[in-house]
């Protein structure tokens, strides 16, 4: 019998409190458990969140029943809700080498290397806007820069799932964010490899 | 049946307690239970639920109301954490000694002092000796069906449970799980209906002073003492175990879920080596099993243990007499003792021909983090040393992941 | 319903006097009540009979002239609180033994 935590697949989220890291996280969790992942598991942070300071929340996707609650301390993929939470937390803390992690800045990739790891970017925040959500809604958008890099699940599967989530809170807009995210995001292969747009 | 969802734990507690029809709920909020009796609240306002919303000022105060909504024959229900646990003790030896079937969700905190809102099972182990069933789930779905049940059982043999689950790794985790539909749940849990229930047209006195020696009532009909009375409570509280497994089978008839209502093995089989979990910490066990299994070709099990109280102390003994080693691991303890699961597990194995070796590992207090790692090699060092260790150095609890 | 099997024993009973047992026993005081005082004694209707509605162990009557059972009055004093002419007096039970001083 193989060990289940090898077939674990986790994902680190890393916002501020109100940003709606959970609320994503948690699309995120159905669309994969729609999409044939038998084992999801989101947590955030144990214990008290403020608004606005930095928060994690932990993404645990498999295809089998997940049995370990443990916090994630090896994420094989980061999700950064904001640049700027780079000068506070050392989002790559326990990342696996080669290990993804997906950005919403206004810079170019070439600005956010990180040795030995993959980037993902895109201006979510103006992206969130051009879909018409109010400035600085990008818990939805980011949903489709994750899907893009990971590969993980189907765009279409995630913009449904947001839809869903967001019955009555502008469900289009969102699903739309994602969808525009998920088209103009970069990724950047600092491992050695080469861009692909 | 209906579809999966993915939920809090919080939530999925709600959920069964709006299935359920509980008709009051009276409680106060405390981390991490809160977002409990706030989706019942909201399920109320809107509602979904046809049931009384007491807000009270103290956990005490929930108790008293759910105390005396069973009373009257009405379906109750409260949850609570750590101290509020604690500040409602006296009304809960006073809901089992009165025989109220009262359930209540424990969302498992640990214990000022110090202050701390984080996981361990020190609320509950406190609460042993009050006279409550206590049900331990380790997922969202036990959750779910454990507090049906809970009502259920409650119902059956008058005595108030609480269904723990540990606070955040199930309270504030979200994971998929399967709600039960309203039709088949109404089919498993009738309404609830209490002899003595209050109302003016048959007054009684219920629970007034009790004198030492049993008595003729106004009636001529002989009465228990107070000690007849606890009696009772102790000698049907050890045949709930029995009732709580015929309760399973119903529901697994039902639902199709279920099959280890009191202990639940994984891999234990043919296991040298049995290790002795409640809540979460089991199921993290299974990886670690694994592990141990595959990498390390250890003959490693886990036994969860899904009922506290009444303690199935035969049931636990007879799945333990093939075992060489059993490791307890658990997240409280009797100060000054040992854990508190593991002296139980000692004195059920005493009456038993075979006695493994028995060892004790506090870990996880306050939420300190439990790191799967950690597990497998604490795990595996006791494993390697443990016929080395003198039999007293052995029945000393180990600390796990202390930082000082 | 609980289960067939399941006696729960609790201390629920029918109130009534003696529901606590021989509680006249406990009683140091008496309630005496003055008949020339007392509502429905005085009226010859069923009116107040707040001593019988607030016993704690229903020993009083409700009768025009109320009786109180002593074998199980307890002598707690409430009727005599609460009795709106203070037609009820609390006398020393070793008032009434036999041999007991009297005016």
């Amino acid at each position: 019998m193989q060990s289940a935590t090898e077939q674990i697949i986790q994902i680190r989220w890393h916002g501020r409190g109100g940003q709606g890291a959970i609320t994503a996280a948690k699309v995120v969790a159905e669309a994969a458990f729609r999409s044939g992942y038998g084992g999801v598991v989101m947590a955030p942070t144990f214990g008290t969140e403020r608004r606005g300071a930095p928060v994690t929340t932990s993404l645990k996707i498999s295809h089998s029943k997940i049995y370990d609650l443990s916090p994630i301390t090896t994420p094989d993929i980061v999700v950064v809700l904001d640049h700027m939470i780079l000068h506070e937390v050392d989002v790559t803390a326990g990342l696996k080498p080669g290990g993804w992690i997906i950005l919403n800045t206004p810079r170019p990739v070439e600005k956010h290397l990180f040795p030995g790891y993959r980037t993902a970017v895109a201006d979510v925040t103006r992206l969130g806007v051009e879909a018409g959500l109010r400035k600085g809604i990008v818990n939805t958008g980011i949903i489709g820069a994750l899907g893009r890099a990971s590969g993980l699940i189907d765009i279409e599967a995630l913009a449904d799932n947001i839809a869903v989530e967001f019955a009555g809170r502008k469900p289009d807009a969102n699903a739309m964010a994602a969808r525009l995210v998920y088209d103009a995001t970069l990724m950047f292969d600092n491992m050695g490899g080469s861009t692909d747009a | 049946m209906s579809n999966p969802i993915i939920e809090s734990g919080n939530v999925a507690a709600a959920m069964a307690v709006q299935l359920a029809r509980a008709e009051v709920i009276a409680a106060y909020p405390i981390t991490p239970q809160t977002p409990v009796t706030e989706k019942l609240s909201e399920l109320i306002a809107a509602g979904k639920m046809d049931a009384e919303y007491v807000a009270v000022e103290s956990e005490h105060s929930a108790m008293a109301v759910c105390i005396g909504a069973a009373s009257a024959g009405v379906r109750a229900f409260t949850a609570t954490s750590s101290n509020g646990l604690l500040y409602m003790s006296e009304q809960l030896h006073w809901a089992a000694g009165a025989r109220l079937p009262i359930v209540m969700c424990v969302v498992n905190r640990a214990i000022g002092a110090p202050w701390s809102v984080w996981n361990d099972h020190q609320d509950a182990i406190s609460q042993r000796d009050t006279g409550w069933i206590q049900i331990f789930a380790k997922d969202h779905q036990e959750i779910v069906d454990m507090t049906l049940k809970a009502f259920r059982l409650a119902e059956l043999v008058h005595i108030p449970v609480m269904v723990n689950y540990d606070g955040y790794y199930l309270s504030h985790t979200y994971m998929p799980f399967e709600p039960p539909d309203a039709e088949h749940v109404d089919a498993f849990l009738p309404a609830y209906t209490y002899k003595h229930a209050l109302t003016p047209e048959r007054p009684e006195s219920l629970n007034t002073v009790t004198l030492p020696d049993a008595r003729l009532d106004v009636d001529g009909i002989k009465r228990g003492g107070y000690m007849d009375i606890r009696h009772n409570l102790h000698e049907e509280m050890g045949k709930s175990i029995e009732v709580w497994e015929e309760i399973d089978q119903e529901f697994q008839a039902l639902f199709g879920r279920g099959g280890h209502p009191v202990i639940d093995p994984y891999r234990c089989d043919d296991a040298d080596v049995v290790i002795v979990a409640m809540g979460s910490m089991a199921n993290q066990f299974r990886v670690v099993v694994d592990r141990l299994r595959q990498n390390d070709g250890l003959k490693v099990g886990i036994l969860a243990l899904q009922m506290y109280r009444p303690f199935p102390s035969a049931i636990i003994a007879e799945a333990l007499q093939s075992a060489r080693h059993v490791m307890v691991y658990e997240k409280g303890l009797s100060y000054g003792n040992q854990g508190a699961l593991y002296g139980d597990i000692k004195s059920a194995l005493y009456p038993y021909p075979a006695r493994p070796r028995l060892h004790n590992f506090i870990a996880g207090l306050g939420g300190r983090a439990i790191p799967t790692e950690s597990l497998y090699q604490t795990m595996k060092t006791a494993c390697e040393q443990d016929l080395q260790t003198p039999s007293a150095q052995a029945d000393a609890p180990q600390w796990i992941g202390l930082q000082l | 319903m609980p289960d067939p099997r399941f006696k729960v024993l609790t201390s629920a009973s029918t109130s009534g006097p003696g529901d606590a047992g021989r509680t006249g026993s406990w009683r140091v005081e008496r309630p005496v009540i003055d008949m020339s005082s007392c509502i429905p004694a005085k009226t010859g209707k069923h009116a107040c009979h707040l001593c019988w509605l607030l016993c704690p162990d229903n020993v009083v009557s409700k009768e025009i002239e109320p009786a109180i059972d002593l074998e199980y009055c307890k002598g707690c004093g409430i009727c005599a609180q609460e009795c709106p002419v203070q037609a009820i007096s609390m006398v020393p039970d070793a008032d009434f033994l036999e041999g007991a001083d009297s005016e």
